[in-house]
């Protein structure tokens, strides 16, 4: 795997004015994604995970103040107009939603819409598109692929839609799919069908994957390196086996003690209280309130990613208490 | 062990109409078949399956919410679905029911105390020191009593969910049905609830039938795991054996498909993808319902295959210690 860079996300912050003030959806994120690795991004609802991504290939709508900067293959993304980000979106970063019924048109067949991805990007006939779609509908594993070009999105079932998404997410060998929680919706042997497909894609494409997801399950499976997003920050990051063995920032950990796993039963550990709402964010570091570990300097200053080892950064004054924690002696 | 609710041979087929004035009968969609399940006093049963396997209609049939097509269900030797609604009522203080979605199943124009009151005053309860009891029902499932006047949408997912328990909770039931109600909750909340529910079993005794679609939610909180696909119970057995010794090829495949947050036992699983779709409960497949998923079907003999076919696969135990609905049912450890 070759360590070039190929996004580069710096201080982005996106901010959304309202009648009651401003959301600060996202603050000063950074990460950079090298060729052909798979970054997970894990936070739950509302931490600016999604947003994240939206502004990456500018997607937001335009109430939306987004300022830092976004760089792919050195090339400023941020600022520019709609046409011109159109040749970047689905040719070099391609992106998977949640809802796939959303994002397939319910007038087209499965086969245009495909091929439709292939012909905006490619000097290429009809026919040859068509060829193509059939090839990608084979490639994420969906029986019977020929009759299927032919058939509407209502005709199919919500994980078979999913794998038409990804189908036309991987249409144009991008070098970069981004997955905005692409089996939330689903069951979970759907799911493992889908997160299948989405890892032949990737293989078939050499692309490099940005997982978004709630579920630290799948991101066990997928990715392999990780950012925890929280309140709008990344908290932590790191390689999944940083951050799943040892955590050293005190939500990351809470998070792993709080989920119920199939392969060990001891007692929960919940995180007390809820995440702040993004109006009225608290001084300081932004999981105070919920915090074992706080002290009156959590309140006053707001926690920098400190780098606690080789390539690990975990957004916590006290990281080193958690060394060799468990989260029952910490949530306590 | 007493049981509290035994369910038999429970069916319920809704009818599919056509269009137009006439919309004469052309089918039946087959959401419950044949179900028999016992809830056993102070223990957790827990049911899941996927999206459309029939558990929350099962659910809803345990409470005579919807009129069932056959079958019964018992509890303290009286059929309920032989009651009347009249003759429901009393009963209802003892078997009470969690929604999944905390922010419908609320009434927005109430404020929390007169939501959890409510079942109180239903029942002729609140006259008699109503508001105390208002109260310490807040207390006890982690409500801050002083904010008893805030309306439903003033709280987060995870309090909604608790004033939906509260209310549950205020008659004193014995068995409660809780319906997904954990699913709607973000990670950090929901292993508050969960130890929420696992503590009030614990002090009121209760017996719960724990619903969902989440084996991983299932695995802490239920003694017993019945595991249901396309309206029938497929295996049933104690937790622990379930997720050791699963005999069923379905729940193998379920319990596989479950990422663990382990990034070193992840990589390594072993996993079965199942190929295709569930199939419609209109048009049920004959004899086991799950051949036409099953990678276990694929490897057997054409004279096998046909028994598949033609014979439904009846929940017995075949030789690995708990019932599984599979003709050629074989434990096997799938974690």
């Amino acid at each position: 795997m070759s360590s070039e860079v190929l996004l580069e996300v710096e201080n982005l912050t996106v901010e959304f004015p309202t009648d009651d003030g401003t959301i600060e959806a996202v603050r000063g994120v950074s990460y950079e994604l090298k060729r052909g690795e798979a970054l997970g991004i894990v936070g739950e609802s509302g931490s600016g995970k999604s947003v994240t991504s939206m502004a990456v290939l500018g997607l937001l709508p335009k109430s939306a103040r987004v300022s830092g900067s976004v760089r792919f293959m050195g090339k400023e993304l941020l600022g520019r107009s709609d046409a011109e980000l159109s040749d970047y979106r689905g040719k070099h970063i391609a992106m998977v939603f949640q809802d796939p019924l959303a994002s397939l048109n319910p007038v087209y067949t499965v086969g245009h819409q495909i091929a439709e991805a292939v012909l905006v990007h490619n000097d290429v006939g009809k026919h040859e598109a068509n060829k193509r779609a059939l090839e990608l509908l084979e490639i994420v594993g969906i029986p019977h692929a020929r009759q299927r070009l032919t058939a509407y999105p209502h005709e199919l079932s919500g994980g078979m839609k999913q794998r038409v998404v990804i189908a036309i997410a991987m249409a144009n060998n991008p070098d970069v799919i981004i997955a905005d929680e692409p089996t939330t919706a689903l069951d979970v042997t759907v799911q493992a069908q889908v997160l299948e497909a989405l890892e032949t894609a990737r293989k078939a494409t050499g692309a490099a994957l940005v997982l978004i997801t709630h579920d630290l399950g799948v991101i066990a499976g997928h990715a392999e390196r990780l950012c925890v997003m929280y309140a709008g920050r990344l908290v932590e990051t790191g390689t999944v086996d940083d951050i799943f063995y040892t955590p050293r920032m005190p939500y990351t950990m809470g998070l792993l003690g709080s989920l119920p796993r199939i392969d060990t039963k001891t007692r929960l550990v919940p995180i007390s209280g809820a995440p702040p709402s993004l109006l009225n964010m608290p001084s300081g570091c932004p999981f105070s309130p919920r915090c074992p570990l706080v002290t009156a300097r959590c309140d006053a200053e707001e926690p920098t990613l400190y780098h606690v080892a080789a390539g690990h950064g975990a957004a916590c004054h006290y990281h080193e208490r958690l060394i060799d924690a468990k989260p029952e002696e910490i949530f306590r | 062990m007493t049981t509290v609710l035994k369910v038999q041979d429970l069916v319920k087929h809704f009818p599919v109409r056509s269009r137009g004035v006439v919309r004469r009968k052309v089918g039946e969609v087959h959401a419950v078949c044949g179900v028999s399940l016992e809830l056993e006093e102070r223990k957790t049963l827990g049911l899941v399956g996927e999206s459309g396997c029939g558990k929350t209609t099962l659910s809803r049939l345990l409470l005579n919410l919807i009129p069932a097509t056959a079958g019964s269900v018992v509890y303290g030797e009286r059929d309920v679905l032989k009651l009347s609604r009249k003759q429901m009522r009393p009963l209802r203080r003892d078997l009470q029911i969690v929604f999944q979605d905390p922010f419908a199943s609320l009434d927005p124009r109430m404020t929390v105390a007169e939501l959890i009151a409510e079942p109180l005053r239903i029942h002729g309860f609140y006259a008699n020191g109503g508001r105390e009891k208002v109260r310490k029902l807040m207390k006890q499932v982690g409500l801050n009593p002083e904010h008893a006047n805030r309306f439903a949408h003033e709280f987060s997912g995870g309090q909604r969910q608790r004033i939906g328990i509260a209310r549950a909770l205020a008659l004193e039931p014995k068995v409660l049905l809780l319906d997904e109600p954990v699913s709607a909750l973000d990670v950090s909340i929901r292993a508050g609830v969960i130890n929420l529910l696992a503590d009030l079993q614990q002090e009121f005794g209760l017996s719960y039938l724990f619903v969902s679609h989440d084996l991983s939610v299932v695995q802490h909180v239920a003694d017993r795991v019945a595991v249901m696909y396309l309206g029938r119970i497929v295996e049933i057995a104690p937790t622990e054996a379930l997720f050791t010794r699963a005999a069923h090829p379905y729940t193998q495949a379920l319990i596989s498909a479950i990422p663990v947050p382990d990034p070193r036992k992840e990589r390594t699983r072993r996993r079965i993808i199942l190929a295709g779709d569930v199939p419609s409960p209109v048009n049920p497949p004959s004899g086991c319902r799950f051949r036409t998923r099953c990678f276990k079907f694929a490897t057997l003999s054409e004279p096998e295959q046909a028994k598949c076919v033609s014979e439904i696969p009846a929940l017995i135990d075949r030789g690995h210690g708990h019932p599984a609905a599979c003709h050629y049912a074989e434990a096997a450890a799938m974690i």
